[in-house]
């Protein structure tokens, strides 16, 4: 079972590609780019389609997907955490 | 070894033009707002015809009426069409769109409501869209190389699946198309902010490249004009946002997947202008999912990728619209709309390889003449792009 994938494995998030991920649950990763396998512990729960963390991040800082910037840090992001609008907007617009 | 080669083949329908269609439709044609009750009482007395309603063509004027008269009249042309009846509600009007529609060589005919009422104009027209339905339903399908297959893409109603599985196996398709030297369409222009230097180097020369920044700059400054947010919830979408995805630069790299690793960036077109020669064409072009698909048809492209997260559930009047889910908790909730199910690649199931013949496959199927659940539900969106107000 593939929990979360991943495209580059300079990635800060990944994306829950199962239903059904709780808060405490170890989850499994598969880093496409690279075809390895990678983990992380979910501190939340986290719906389908939605992001998980996978390193800590501060307020400013550039989250990195599909190895490239896809918006800043607005709230401090730890390992594990749904990170989503709460936590991350645009640099555009 | 793909599923396609130089050799693949289809039955489609040779045109006069010498263009190939994948369905054999007539169309009763507004020009106008004014003229839709008429086009729908036509196509309702005349079986296998099909009116395309739209609440545009009054008092535009420029850039605007210039785009308006681009895109009906690229419909009327578009290979999918056999013959067109035009009703509006003056004569002149009327007459240009059946001017530019009439240069295809395919029927056509124009009728002006003013000085005849609905009632003439609906016998008239009924008649002259009777004669053009049996003569239509002679055609017969050919068979056809698989380089005369104009293929578009848009995605729609997106999610992080998008990304990683539906849009990259669009890419694998197009990278495969791309080789064979096919003419390939891709757009949306504000969603290819924060990826908009992956395509500029993606384009074929550094002309293309300008061009393409140009039409991405020129976007930009209209958001930019008219924004009083950063657009979230409009770009990206509520739906996207529910799906998971949070900014535009995320979506937008998820969104350029769609044209894959390979194939090169060939020409940039305006809004509905038909492409000169094969390859990948960007067309600057709203990312609103039926606007788009509309502009393709305009275009002259005959069959379409929709991939789709969250379930976006449109189609489109002229084009067959394919749908590509990679989400399975969509694919399992709204399966009458998914024709690709490609959510396997998220779990190692199959490799990005057998979702883009799987979807080239379907692809095929469609252009014989399998009918797209898009096209078995009833869809059949047709929604103008205007680029200011009318007079």
């Amino acid at each position: 079972m593939i929990h979360f994938v991943l495209h580059d494995k300079a990635d800060s998030v990944a994306v829950v590609v199962v239903e059904g991920v709780k808060a405490g649950m170890k989850l499994k990763g598969w880093i496409m780019d690279e075809d390895k396998m990678t983990s992380v512990t979910a501190r939340q729960d986290i719906p389908i389609g939605h992001k998980v963390a996978l390193r800590k991040m501060a307020v400013g800082d550039t989250v990195i997907k599909y190895g490239i910037d896809m918006g800043k840090v607005v709230k401090p992001i730890a390992p594990g955490e749904h990170a989503h609008v709460h936590n991350i907007k645009t640099k555009r617009w | 070894m793909s599923v396609i080669s130089k050799k693949t083949t289809f039955l489609g329908y040779r045109r006069e033009n010498g263009r190939v269609g994948v369905r054999n439709h007539v169309i009763i044609l507004p020009l106008d707002d004014l003229s839709n009750a008429a086009a729908e009482a036509v196509a309702h007395n005349i079986k296998g015809t099909m009116a395309i309603p739209h609440p545009y063509g009054r008092l535009q004027f420029g850039a605007d009426l210039d785009l308006h008269f681009r895109t009906l009249i690229g419909a009327g042309c578009n290979p999918n069409v056999a013959a067109v009846v035009v009703i509006g509600i003056e004569d002149g009007w009327t007459k240009k769109v059946v001017d530019g529609i009439a240069a295809t060589g395919k029927p056509v005919v124009g009728f002006g409501i003013e000085g005849h009422g609905d009632h003439d104009t609906i016998m008239r027209a009924s008649k002259a869209a009777r004669e053009f339905v049996q003569w239509a339903s002679e055609k017969q399908r050919e068979k056809c190389n698989i380089r005369e297959l104009w293929v578009s893409t848009k995605c729609g109603e997106s999610d992080t699946t998008s990304g990683c599985g539906a849009n990259p196996t669009v890419g694998n398709a197009f990278d495969k198309l791309h080789a064979l030297g096919t003419y390939l369409l891709f757009g949306e222009t504000s969603e290819i902010t924060g990826g908009e230097q992956i395509v500029a180097s993606r384009c074929k020369t550094p002309a293309v490249a300008e061009r393409f920044m140009f039409m991405f700059n020129r976007y930009q400054d209209m958001i930019n004009r008219h924004k009083t947010t950063d657009l979230s919830e409009s770009q990206p979408t509520k739906g996207n946002i529910a799906g998971g995805l949070t900014t535009i630069e995320e979506k937008a790299l998820g969104n350029i997947q769609k044209i894959g690793k390979s194939c090169t960036v060939d020409g940039v077109l305006d809004k509905a202008e038909a492409p000169t020669h094969p390859g990948l064409w960007f067309m600057d072009s709203s990312s609103a999912a039926a606007e788009m698909v509309t502009l393709c048809a305009a275009a002259g492209y005959v069959v379409h990728f929709f991939p789709t997260g969250q379930g976006n559930v449109i189609g489109n009047p002229i084009v067959p619209v394919i749908k590509i889910c990679a989400n399975p908790r969509t694919v399992r909730l709204m399966s009458e709309h998914i024709d690709v199910d490609s959510s396997g690649l998220l779990q190692r199931e199959i490799t990005l390889d057998q979702a883009g013949d799987q979807l080239l496959e379907c692809m095929l199927r469609t252009a014989n003449g399998r009918l797209t659940a898009a096209e078995a539900l009833g869809h059949r969106e047709f929604v103008l792009t205007r680029l200011f107000e009318s007079a």
